[in-house]
């Protein structure tokens, strides 16, 4: 009762703040709306006992991602923009595509929905349960591989960034 | 009960409107904006599987994706940046410096 | 009907008592937020032979409730062509930060809202949240100096966010878990506060969140004589009051998380050795002393009203003595009745938040001596020590605990003889930083602060 009063609070705020992050004239709205967005999602995963990458989700999506993105918006913002045509001409094209991908998709769900893993045979939470640990765990024994290449994966996103936006004096 | 279907439509909800958001507007931080949305349905996505599972990979490839997403936005930032140096438009209707 | 009020009354109750406590905390946080900054400035006006705030009750004590009166009836400005929903959301948004990430700290044994398994890392995560609400209220000020001031603090904070975290990584080595609760419960154990194991650690946490903090000597986005006041120039009134208290309340929270990590949270000195229980008695004994110095400067006070303030506050010192004497006392004065045995049974806690609050208490001092001692760092020479000195030392340091505690695992060096070995090892590396980054520096002239006024809205 109270799992779905939180799921269905956190899976509205989501959903809402994501349809604002879209329509929103103002660029530094849409990103509030964002971080709302984004918290909602944290919310979602503390739900579905992902206690770590609720977490993570914080501190690198809303402390990093989203100050990162506040900052360029900052340094980019135009009030020439905010009076000229937010959408593009063929917006309904846009519109008809989204609608027509999530019909599909849920005619897939539904066709495929005795095969999906529901909550009567999912295992308890507790197999998730020193979450920290498990994927600490997993990440340094199974998963080293991707874990360094992510690692050097930022090595070179920082440098990329750092040249792309240096001053060429 | 909150079964499979709800995450999924609830990943399925947000991935559309990241898509909308991504092919409509001009601005294109908006556009970077709603990429985010759309790697976050996807981790909605995996956490969910991941929970009713019963493993934890789920987890790990979540985070692989969120640091994925930083890296991009990273450099996605610094290249509207270098860009809007040059020509003082963040539209990507008005980057249309490759078409004849 | 009685039965279905009961299971809800039931399902309700593990929610009682952290709602209560959260209550009792957003409630008196703004009272101890305005005090703080009445200490403050008794602190830095003593600092500089002088007094003070002296009149609005008896030295000053009545002052920040005269300066709440006035901050709320004081007429709210909105700049024109400011963003209006940013406007109002910023501010809360800093306050929101800062009192969220009290909720995973532990006051005392019992004392917590919630018991995180990730505590740790969500006050990380919930004080890098802080963030928005600086950068947001400066840009949605819509003034040239606000705009500077927020993006210089915000780079400020989210330079030494990494140092600090990495610092805290140190104590968490040590401890083993990322719950609040269990890393103090860590530091009974061993019988050693993790000062004494990692103090490289603590230090870097101490410079990271001076600046975390924004306070000076690293208060060049916010200082009087530079670009006004930063981002709050343009917020008066009651939004500048958020963003003060969200301040101090930030200094309470980075205090809370020393505390916890590196100086023993809620235990007192030596909390296992049996001898030195006579430290029992030192709460109680520091109280009675206030009040007794309180009585005394009672006659010495030139207003009558200011004399009956005094006595009250006297006697508010007297009946926190009673309480921290009470569990100590309780079973001799009572025998072994059930009351008595309840009373005694409060000690550890009452004692515990009786430590935790003296110890952020004397680190929130060492924040204010450090403020009104040194000049103020330009914001070059701040990011330079960020990024180029704390930045590899606290990586320095993460490694050599890490080395430490594996001299001890795997080849059984006693933790006496390994932590500190990888301590002189961390500080000769950091010392070579140090050598290296100032051959680069050409000039070291830093801007002073020489007429600390404090700060007037």
């Amino acid at each position: 009762m109270l799992d779905r009063i939180v799921f269905d609070l956190f899976a509205g705020l989501a959903i809402l703040s994501a349809i604002l992050v879209v329509t929103r004239r103002n660029v530094i709205h849409s990103a509030i709306f964002l971080i709302t967005a984004l918290l909602a999602t944290a919310g979602i995963f503390l739900q579905l006992h992902a206690e770590f990458l609720f977490i993570v989700q914080i501190i690198l999506y809303v402390g990093g991602i989203m100050v990162l993105f506040v900052f360029v918006i900052m340094l980019v913002n135009l009030d020439v923009a905010l009076h000229q045509m937010q959408f593009r001409r063929q917006w309904w094209v846009g519109l008809l595509l989204a609608i027509a991908l999530g019909a599909e998709a849920t005619a897939a769900i539904y066709i495929g929905r005795l095969g999906l893993p529901g909550p009567e045979t999912a295992p308890p939470a507790s197999v998730l349960e020193p979450n920290t640990e498990l994927v600490g765990h997993a990440l340094f024994t199974g998963y080293m591989l991707p874990f360094e290449i992510a690692s050097v994966l930022l090595l070179v996103a920082m440098i990329g960034a750092v040249v792309m936006a240096k001053r060429r004096t | 009960m909150i079964g499979t279907g709800h995450y999924l439509f609830l990943s399925l909800a947000l991935f559309l409107i990241g898509v909308v958001g991504v092919v409509t507007r001009r601005n294109v931080i908006i556009i970077l904006m709603s990429i985010e949305l759309i790697l976050n349905a996807v981790n909605i996505n995996l956490v969910a599987f991941s929970r009713l599972v019963g493993s934890v990979e789920g987890h790990v490839f979540a985070i692989f994706i969120i640091t994925d997403a930083a890296a991009e936005a990273a450099v996605g930032l610094g290249i509207i940046i270098a860009f809007f140096r040059n020509r003082e438009t963040v539209l990507a209707d008005e980057m249309d410096l490759l078409k004849w | 009907m009685t039965h279905a009020l009961q299971a809800s009354l039931e399902a309700l109750k593990p929610f009682l008592l952290p709602l209560i406590y959260a209550v009792a905390i957003v409630a008196v946080l703004p009272l101890l937020a305005g005090y703080l900054v009445l200490m403050e400035r008794k602190v830095m006006a003593h600092m500089q032979v002088r007094l003070g705030p002296v009149r609005v009750g008896p030295h000053g004590l009545l002052q920040p409730i005269a300066d709440a009166f006035k901050l709320l009836l004081k007429e709210d400005i909105t700049p024109e062509n400011a963003d209006r929903l940013v406007f109002w959301l910023a501010p809360m948004l800093s306050m929101t930060a800062a009192m969220l990430a009290l909720a995973a700290v532990p006051f005392g044994p019992g004392f917590q809202i919630a018991d995180l398994n990730i505590g740790l890392l969500f006050v990380v995560g919930i004080s890098s949240m802080g963030i928005f609400g600086i950068v947001l209220g400066g840009w949605a000020s819509n003034s040239h100096y606000s705009l500077i001031g927020a993006l210089r603090s915000a780079a400020q904070l989210v330079s030494y966010e990494t140092a600090a975290g990495m610092a805290v990584v140190g104590a968490l080595l040590l401890a083993g878990t990322l719950s609040l609760r269990n890393i103090v419960e860590m530091q009974e154990n061993t019988g050693v506060w993790f000062i004494i194991a990692a103090p490289v650690g603590f230090f870097i946490y101490l410079v990271a969140s001076i600046a975390e903090t924004n306070r000076a000597p690293f208060d060049m986005p916010e200082a009087e004589s530079e670009l006004v006041a930063g981002y709050m120039t343009e917020f008066s009134g009651f939004r500048w009051a958020l963003y003060f208290l969200a301040e101090y309340t930030n200094m309470i929270v980075v205090a809370s998380i020393a505390t916890t990590l590196f100086l023993g949270g809620w235990l007192r000195p030596f909390p296992t050795t049996h001898w030195l229980n006579f430290l029992d008695w030192l709460p109680a004994a520091l109280m009675l002393g206030l009040a007794g110095y309180c009585l005394y400067r009672t006659p010495k006070q030139p207003v009558a009203i200011q004399k009956l303030v005094m006595v009250l506050v006297a006697g508010m010192f007297a009946a926190f003595a009673a309480i921290l004497l009470a569990p100590m006392v309780a079973t001799h004065i009572a025998g072994a009745t059930s009351m008595a045995l309840m009373v005694a049974s409060w000690k550890p806690a009452l004692l515990g938040g009786f430590w935790f609050l003296l110890k952020v208490f004397l680190y929130i001092y060492l924040f204010m001596w450090l403020r009104f001692t040194f000049p103020r760092y330009r914001f070059d020479q701040l990011m330079r020590l960020g990024w180029q000195f704390l930045i590899p030392v606290s990586i320095v340091n993460v490694m050599g605990i890490a080395l430490g505690l594996a001299l001890h695992r795997q080849w059984g060096w006693p933790y006496g003889v390994a932590l500190p070995t990888t301590t002189v090892i961390t500080l000769l590396i950091a010392a070579a930083l140090a050598r290296t980054g100032e051959k680069k520096e050409k000039d070291e002239a830093v801007v002073g602060e020489f007429w600390g006024t404090g700060r007037d809205a």
